[in-house]
């Protein structure tokens, strides 16, 4: 044990100073730490330079008339972005058509009507959905969503379609918009409800007067991030919205067509020939680039919105 | 508090529905005799278990009308609890159940017939931690008379809530600011005006001072003191000189040691006028209690 200083009548600097091994090693615990925090910025910082590197080699040397053309075919060296953007902005509005009801419905019945017991059944199942091989889905959106439903409501619509791809996209999305949400009204007190019921409110009213407006911050932050989703997914629409080689602009979406995730993966995908033609291979880059700069947005405007709700309690 | 809050009191006609403004009660006499009115509240043996665990037992009681009953007692002995079935909030807890009656004017509220919604817009509640929505301080008023279906002049509902708790001339130029903005106090007033905007018979107060400084909790009691001509109050606190200065009726529970489960089951020991109670207590514990022996 220490002398006390009432004992030994001494304290000295270095009785206080205490082991000095242990301060060697806690500095090395926390270099450890911050190299693992580093790393993943740093490699954040990489992905996004290579992309600019390349992107930036695209917007100097491409001619301007050939990004406003028929569609995007970028072997052909044209590349109309304005194809592939509005390709992934329909298929994100028929997703969010499937994943904003759905998503936010299951997130109002798992937070206020299901019964604790229920929830926890039902929260992994909702959680298994999410872990679904996206190129499963895509599958099943070309096999089974788009015969079953989309070509029956409209006969003439063609079995790669953008339809099916957006409403498998959208069933990939509802398990995330669902789980925010539902963290969002879960995160409402307790007390707010009790007010609300305390004055002769039903569940109902309860629900939607005082906890959904309460937590409206969260769930458009989950819708945002919804989208966020769906505009990065990938695999679904490259299998089941067709038009691997290129596609024209097309505004219908029983028509096949290319999101710009899926342009970048049917370029690159097993094909040598992608780095020969001109500025094809730089294109991909700089789409990718585009896609980033819209989920960051997208991401960072969701950010805004959590935290908003958190400052509120 | 200012002279109007004194003299506003709710008239027939005035949107709200005419459900007791206009009707006449008996008069309860100040400190009387709670067996000479006929109560609000009449509880049968009533016995409230979370699961298996049995929070209170036999509680038999009558409330009076127009008048202040507190409940008071240590921490953990149902007191809470027992409240919270006057106006069946305890539904709301998926494992609560109760045994015994509660009867309201002679009605038993946990009849299978009786709607809790409708329970609660006759007995309104405000609560330990003031808990206005985050809406502005008008929403908050009309949320109640919106959710009654009130179609009258809801502003003449605002401004009479909120004159009522004594609240009127701090807010009356921002009622469209947020209710969070307010302070502590004001906020557990707008919550009382809030429960009166829907016109409730019965107010039950669930330590409604307990988060409140000394300043806001006096005025929280002026009110109380102020409004129970019009409305009955029962109030749950653990601030015995509380209980003493606002309180007509007093209730003392105390928790008994159940010796095979080491858990606390709430009794009631006494109940009577509060002046009694502090100054002529039957029971030893009661006592006890009172004089800050024990608890």
């Amino acid at each position: 044990m220490a002398p006390r200083p009432g004992e030994s009548g001494v304290l000295s600097v270095e009785s206080l100073k205490g082991a000095p091994g242990r301060f060697r090693k806690e500095s090395a615990i926390r270099r450890v730490f911050f190299a693992a925090a580093a790393t993943s910025i740093l490699i954040s910082a990489l992905i996004v330079l290579s992309l600019a590197g390349e992107a930036w080699t695209f917007v100097t040397q491409v001619d301007y008339s050939s990004l406003w053309t028929d569609g995007w075919f970028p072997r052909r060296g044209m590349y109309d972005v304005k194809t592939i953007f509005v390709g992934s902005i329909l298929v994100t509005i028929v997703a969010m058509f499937v994943a904003g009801p759905l998503g936010m419905g299951a997130a109002v019945y798992l937070s206020e009507y299901a019964k604790p017991r229920l929830r926890r059944t039902l929260k992994p199942i909702l959680e298994i959905l999410a872990g679904i091989p996206s190129v499963v889905l895509g599958f099943f959106a070309l096999t089974w969503i788009s015969p079953e439903i989309v070509q029956r409501l409209n006969p003439e619509s063609s079995l790669f379609n953008l339809m099916a791809a957006g409403i498998g996209v959208g069933i990939l999305t509802t398990p995330l918009v669902a789980s925010i949400a539902e963290d969002a009204m879960r995160s409402v007190p307790q007390a707010l409800r009790e007010a609300s019921y305390g004055m002769g409110a039903r569940k109902v009213t309860t629900s939607t007067k005082v906890v959904i407006p309460a937590a409206v911050s969260g769930l458009v932050a989950a819708f945002i991030i919804g989208i966020s989703r769906a505009i990065g997914e990938t695999m679904v629409v490259a299998i089941a919205a067709g038009a691997t080689g290129g596609s024209l602009f097309n505004l219908n979406v029983f028509e096949p067509g290319q999101t710009m995730t899926a342009a970048m993966a049917s370029m690159a995908a097993g094909t040598d020939a992608v780095k020969g033609a001109g500025l094809t291979f730089q294109s991909l880059f700089f789409v990718g680039l585009l896609l980033f700069l819209i989920t960051l947005l997208l991401n960072v405007s969701a950010g805004r919105f959590v935290r908003r709700v958190r400052q509120r309690y | 508090m200012p002279p109007e809050a004194r003299t506003k009191r709710p008239t027939a006609g005035s949107g709200i529905p005419a459900s007791r403004a206009n009707v006449a009660r008996p008069v309860a006499r100040r400190g009387g005799d709670p067996a000479s009115s006929s109560p609000v509240f009449r509880l049968d043996d009533l016995s409230v278990y979370y699961g298996s665990f049995k929070a209170v037992r036999n509680v038999s009681m009558s409330i009076p009308q127009q008048q202040i009953t507190a409940f008071i007692g240590p921490s953990g002995c149902g007191k809470t609890t027992l409240l919270r079935c006057l106006n069946r909030m305890n539904d709301l807890v998926d494992i609560a159940r109760v045994e015994g009656k509660v009867l309201y004017h002679g009605v038993d509220l946990y009849d299978e017939q009786v709607n809790p919604v409708e329970v609660r817009r006759r007995i309104g509640m405000v609560f330990q931690k003031p808990n206005p929505f985050p809406k502005s301080i008008y929403d908050n008023i009309t949320f109640g008379p919106k959710v009654a279906g009130v179609k009258g002049n809801l502003e003449e509902i605002v401004e009479r809530s909120l004159r009522r708790a004594a609240l009127w001339d701090e807010v009356k130029d921002r009622l469209k600011d947020s209710a969070m903005g307010l302070s502590g106090g004001q906020q557990q007033r707008l919550c009382i005006a809030r429960a009166l905007a829907v016109d409730p018979e019965v107010i039950l107060m669930d330590e409604p001072c307990s988060a409140l400084d000394p300043i806001a909790t006096g005025r929280i009691e002026d009110l109380m003191e102020e409004i129970k001509t019009d409305y009955t109050i029962v109030i749950v606190t653990h601030n015995m000189q509380q209980a003493a200065r606002v309180s007509d009726m007093c209730a003392f529970f105390t928790a008994e040691i159940n010796e095979h489960s080491d858990t606390r089951t709430g009794i009631l020991v006494e109940f009577d006028r509060t002046e009694t109670m502090f100054s002529n207590p039957q029971d030893e514990r009661t006592e006890n209690y009172v004089t800050g022996r024990f608890g």
